[in-house]
């Protein structure tokens, strides 16, 4: 990639995301009272995470089936409230399993 | 001191996690055909799973500028939140120049870890900050100088760990409330739409997250409002 293009798109990226963590840290001195607002500020990583992750991670192995069998894992795993580690680790291990079985039968 | 160090203990499981995590996002960021520096330097610069991934995406498209900036907003708006959570923990010495150093590095799991403390030392949000760092960008490079080498079926299989890692973020909240629930499905149905039907696939996945999103949030706030515990 080109580097003017690239230091553009790295500015844009580091001082978003630096300032939307330094601002409300630096001025923030009383609680935000809005019961809307708060309500939305909680909703919103989980339904970013959701929407990044579905379907996204079924095409992210070269393998549809180990795809889904590694979901289906993964959320086994993070109902039992194991570290991110945990989870992660599990699922790239099913993802592997299932792939080098499929390529024995 | 002895604060600083009780940091750096704490951060050890966060700078582990890191660095099989972003070692994905070096990986993605070979794929894509970044150069291993350029990679190495948006870790060592934004330190944001979620931002980076749907941010190097958007990246090799040439001139989405306003794409990438909402994109970053939107995905990132839960550090706003949790640095507002953070600011009510953080002692009186723990101000100016050192809220504007250490909101850097809010995580969801660097403060996850900080908001457990009664008074927030500056300190100990140093000590707590550094290891990850350090796994977050080592990591990086690892993924992003071993992806060529490594075979199909290992690249294959690492993949998936930051999907893996939103789930395991994710699923816990969805079990302790069902508004949790309702707000995920609406937005993974709308991600699938965004995503299977032909006249919306052409848009960018910078803004189809951050509608998902939006959307979703914006729904579950007026049809399950809850008492926000910001402590």
């Amino acid at each position: 990639m080109d580097n003017r293009q690239y230091f553009i798109y790295l500015m844009i990226m580091a001082v978003s995301t630096y300032l939307i963590r330094a601002i409300p840290f630096v001025a923030v001195k009383e609680k935000i009272k809005s019961r809307l607002i708060n309500s939305f500020l909680y909703y919103i990583p989980y339904a970013v995470l959701a929407a990044m992750t579905i379907p996204s991670i079924f095409y992210a192995p070269s393998n549809m089936v180990a795809a889904v069998v590694a979901v289906v894992m993964a959320v086994i795993f993070a109902l039992k409230n194991k570290s991110l580690m945990v989870v992660a680790v599990i699922a790239c291990a099913t993802v592997f399993i299932v792939e080098s079985l499929m390529m024995i039968i | 001191m002895k604060d600083f160090r009780r940091g750096l203990i704490a951060g050890i499981p966060i700078a582990l996690g890191y660095l099989s995590v972003s070692f994905t996002v070096g990986i993605m960021g070979a794929t894509l055909g970044l150069c291993i520096w350029q990679t190495v330097l948006i870790s060592m610069t934004c330190l944001t799973s979620a931002g980076q991934l749907a941010g190097i995406g958007i990246m090799v498209h040439p001139g989405q500028y306003m794409q990438m900036l909402i994109s970053q907003l939107t995905i990132n708006i839960r550090y706003s939140f949790m640095a507002v959570s953070l600011s009510q923990k953080a002692d009186s010495k723990f101000s100016g120049i050192f809220r504007w150093i250490f909101g850097f590095f809010i995580t969801d799991e660097i403060f996850a870890v900080c908001v457990q403390e009664n008074a927030l030392k500056r300190s100990y949000m140093a000590g707590t900050a550094c290891l990850p760092w350090i796994g977050w960008s080592f990591g990086t490079l690892l993924g992003a100088s071993l992806g060529a080498i490594l075979p199909d079926r290992i690249m294959s299989a690492l993949a998936v760990a930051i999907y893996a890692m939103f789930i395991a973020i994710v699923v816990p909240e969805m079990k302790k409330s069902t508004a949790v629930i309702w707000v995920v499905s609406i937005a993974v149905l709308l991600s699938c739409l965004f995503y299977y039907v032909p006249a919306l696939q052409g848009i960018s996945s910078g803004i189809t997250i951050s509608v998902c999103a939006i959307v979703a949030a914006v729904v579950g706030a007026l049809v399950f409002p809850v008492e926000v515990d910001l402590g």
